[in-house]
């Protein structure tokens, strides 16, 4: 097991440099010009090149992606071209925002949703089962910008329950952190509850066939027993499956939400960057997305080996 | 229940005590707090570096000026005392207020001004184009520096103290930064201090009163006068989702908003805790820009031929609305309402007329050249104003391709010189201010010196002499009238862009928020809360 995690962990360098590589080529080849932007709509040919030459952007490709990969080795991941911050300290502004938000979306549409789905497993064909599938619906097809709109008019402007906009840092307290950001979890976990809410019925529905269960019933095991002890642990590895793939939705979904709620994430840090082609900042965070999908790969497959013991690396 | 004590119950439960490492904004008091909304992520620092309006405004809070201009345009003292010319007017000397000092208590001193004049000076369009009558620059002692010239130089003040590209003075030692190299320090002389630790680009940045400030005795005009801190901090989130802005703005959870979008004015102005008025003294400028160098643009007689298709109302409501209060129709190059307006030669801008500029096309010779219009899909007024231009151009039935791109795309295309087979452009859309359009000087879509001109690339001689002529000549009103009206029956001629009047753009700000007033740029001096 301890080989399989650190030939894993190995394996993210190839990853890593081969997304690092994709990802400085396709900015080098987009349109865009951020000395163009810098110098504004005065500046004569001359000055944009001198800006353009005082950034360093007039270098040849492998001389600008040999000193990045140079720095990224050395854990230097540039300095912004628009703010001159270091990227790291841009990441490290905004990894909070977006952290929270993830954590409090995940917990929520972890909690609301498996339960949901156990239960229309549990009564399917019936108006509970019809309800759930509706929600389910609703949830893949309403856009999360339309869910966010909707609960801040009526959480915040109709009964001002809830703020509007922004964040505010755990530092500051509970409340305050988690007052910011009940409406973004929920508008952002639409779909994802309505994903491992159907994962979870559909995966539950061929267990609860299973002749263990059967068995389980004619032992009489409760009911409650029966689907939460005997058939949902047996139905963990696709559901928990979907939970991983739904961190990339998570993290595409957070650029939307962190927009429509002035949430100061990664998601609106990486759109800023690309609209004023911030090259440095854009590679870092891209990076750093790649990474993080790598390890909840990994931790996806470790997790494997607690629900059905059958599985060993 | 109310959100105050919605979540009271839980907070109490959790109980987390606040960490000794939490920003000062938990610190700051909402009441002695202005809570603004910006029309842009402040992304840079440097007023000198970039020429973007959110800069200018953050350097606005944290810089002074030499001098500065006041509600009708005039130049007044600001940093200093006042200036004396020479009888020769070879010789303007400058004496600075006694008791001005950076944030970081260092006396402001002549050659700070000398060194911040020169760094700026090397980036400013409107002093490149006096630079030849300057001969030096020299500070005489701590409080007195001068302008030595090589001939008698009136414009020198109106650039000296334009807000444009404004000349704000930094410590020497920051000045010293080459001028196409960012500064890494934000300190100044002006009312508000930057607090650095507190900038998170993206999210918010904050400023605190600057206690040491000396403000003019004068009442405040423009930018000119007192600029008086009234409020302890200053604070911008940025929010860059409008609806949501007007949500945070109706909530009370914001007190000024810069720019709100123009759909979103009428429920402001329902929402009863909120004032939206004018703010800036100048409305936005919008163009259609052609390029001169491809076809079918390379033709004169098919540019006159769209422009007597277009008609401004249809751009400015489709920007502003359908209340003309909020707009108004300019059909000249310069700044309508300002001395140099005027529409000599504007002719063709009032036909308004598909049916002749059709004839007109055809009669120019136009054969099914494909017209490229760029147009920035993430920049909701040029993006309008790009719509309406590419209806016109339907109607009349050309070869339209309409490439929707985001902005920063745009500005790089907009630079192409190729053909449109080739990645070229025909048309772009932009805005400007009306104080850059005012002056030939400053008018920058006006320039026609073929490949050195603004995107577009005009080649016309004529125009090019007539600006030459006005800096000579501009202190004189009836020359500057004259010049002015020659260059105006000239562009319209050759009609290397279209102007599309002007639309003001309010701003919106809560009804406790004292002391706003018009200025030519956002500032938030001698504002408070009541």
């Amino acid at each position: 097991m301890f080989a399989y995690v650190i030939r894993r962990i190995l394996a993210t360098i190839p990853v890593m440099a081969i997304v690092a590589l994709f990802v400085f080529s396709l900015l080098y080849i987009a349109p865009g010009d951020p000395a163009a932007v810098i110098a504004g709509d005065q500046a004569t040919p001359d000055d944009v090149e001198r800006i353009r030459a005082s950034l360093g952007l007039d270098r040849p490709y492998l001389v600008r992606f040999g000193a990045w990969v140079f720095d990224i080795i050395r854990g230097d991941l540039g300095v912004s071209i628009f703010t001159n911050l270091p990227v790291s300290l841009m990441i490290k502004q905004r990894i909070e925002p977006t952290l929270s938000l993830m954590l409090v979306t995940l917990i929520l549409a972890i909690s609301i949703a498996v339960p949901m789905g156990v239960v229309a497993a549990w009564k399917v064909g019936t108006w509970i089962d019809r309800a759930v599938m509706g929600f389910a619906v609703l949830g893949f097809s309403v856009p999360v910008f339309v869910v966010g709109y909707l609960l801040a008019y009526v959480f915040a402007l109709q009964l001002d329950w809830l703020p509007v906009q922004g964040y505010t840092s755990i530092s500051q307290g509970f409340g305050p952190w988690i007052e910011n950001l009940i409406l973004p979890a929920i508008a952002l976990g639409s779909v994802y509850i309505a994903l491992i809410a159907r994962i979870t019925r559909a995966t539950m529905l061929e267990v609860l066939q299973q002749d263990y269960i059967r068995t389980a019933r004619a032992k009489g095991a409760g009911q409650r027993s029966i689907l939460f002890l005997h058939a949902l642990k047996n139905a963990a590895v696709p559901i928990v499956t979907v939970i991983g793939i739904g961190i990339a939705l998570l993290i595409g979904g957070a650029v939307v939400t962190e927009s429509v709620f002035a949430i100061p994430g990664l998601g609106r840090l990486t759109v800023d960057a690309i609209l004023r082609r911030d090259y440095p900042v854009i590679q870092g965070v891209i990076l750093l997305f790649s990474f993080v999908y790598v390890l909840v790969n990994l931790g996806i497959d470790l997790l494997y080996t607690l629900f059905d013991p059958r599985i060993r690396y | 229940m109310e959100r105050r004590s919605f979540l009271s119950g839980a907070a109490a439960a959790a109980a987390v005590a606040t960490l000794p490492g939490a920003p000062a904004i938990a610190q700051g008091s909402v009441a002695n707090t202005l809570r603004v909304i910006p029309q842009a992520n402040l992304t840079s620092l440097d007023p000198v570096w970039t020429t973007a309006v959110v800069t200018r405004n953050h350097a606005f809070l944290i810089y002074d000026q030499i001098c500065a201009q006041d509600s009708n345009g005039d130049i007044k003292p600001q940093m200093a005392e006042g200036w004396d010319i020479a009888p020769d007017g070879l010789t303007w000397t400058f004496t600075l207020r006694p008791n001005l000092s950076f944030h970081d208590g260092e006396k402001v001193l002549a050659k700070d001004c000398v060194a911040s004049i020169e760094r700026w000076r090397k980036r400013d369009p409107f002093m490149q184009v006096l630079a030849p009558n300057v001969a030096a620059i020299e500070a005489i002692d701590d409080r007195k520096f001068r302008f030595r010239l090589t001939k008698p130089t009136p414009l020198l003040i109106l650039a000296l103290g334009q807000t444009q590209f404004p000349c704000f003075i930094m410590p020497e030692r920051v000045a010293a930064t080459d001028a196409f190299t960012q500064t890494r320090e934000t300190i100044g002389s002006g009312p508000f201090r930057f607090l650095a630790n507190e900038w998170n680009p993206g999210q918010r940045a904050v400023w605190s009163k600057n206690e040491r400030y000396v403000p003019r005795n004068e009442a405040v005009d423009g930018l000119a006068g007192g600029r008086v801190p009234k409020i302890d901090r200053v604070e911008w989130t940025i929010i860059s989702d409008s609806a949501t802005a007007a949500n945070a703005m109706a909530q009370g959870e914001q007190d000024y908003w810069e720019y709100p979008l123009h759909d979103l004015l009428p429920m402001l102005r329902r929402s009863r805790g909120v004032v939206v008025e004018q703010r800036l003294l100048d409305g936005t400028y919008g163009v259609c820009r052609f390029n001169t160098l491809q076809p079918p643009f390379n033709n004169p007689a098919i540019r006159r031929a769209v422009a007597m298709a277009i008609d401004q109302r249809d751009y400015l409501r489709a920007v502003a609305g359908d209340d003309p209060a909020g707009w108004g129709v300019c059909e000249g190059v310069f700044t309508c309402d300002t001395p140099l307006a005027n529409e000599v030669g504007s002719d063709l801008l009032k036909v308004h007329n598909i049916d002749r500029a059709k004839q007109a096309l055809a009669a120019a010779g136009y054969n099914g050249e494909k017209v490229v219009l760029i147009a920035p899909g993430d920049y909701p007024q040029i993006n309008a104003l790009s719509l309406v231009t590419a209806d016109v151009i339907r109607r009349l039935g050309m070869n339209l391709e309409f490439v929707s791109a985001d902005w920063g795309t745009v500005i790089q295309r907009r630079a192409s010189k190729e053909p449109v087979e080739r990645g070229g452009w025909s048309i772009f859309h932009t805005t400007s201010s009306g104080q850059s359009l005012s002056l030939p000087v400053f008018n920058l879509f006006l320039r026609a010196n073929g490949s050195r001109a603004w995107f577009g690339w005009p080649d016309v001689p004529e125009i090019e002499t007539l600006r030459a002529e006005w800096v000579e000549k501009g202190g004189d009103p009836a020359e500057g009238r004259r010049i002015a009206e020659e260059l105006n029956r000239i562009a319209m001629r050759e009609m290397y862009y279209v102007p599309l009047g002007y639309y003001w753009q309010p701003s919106a700000w809560a009804r406790n928020v004292t002391g706003v007033f018009r200025a030519p740029a956002t500032v938030f001096w001698n504002i408070g809360k009541s």
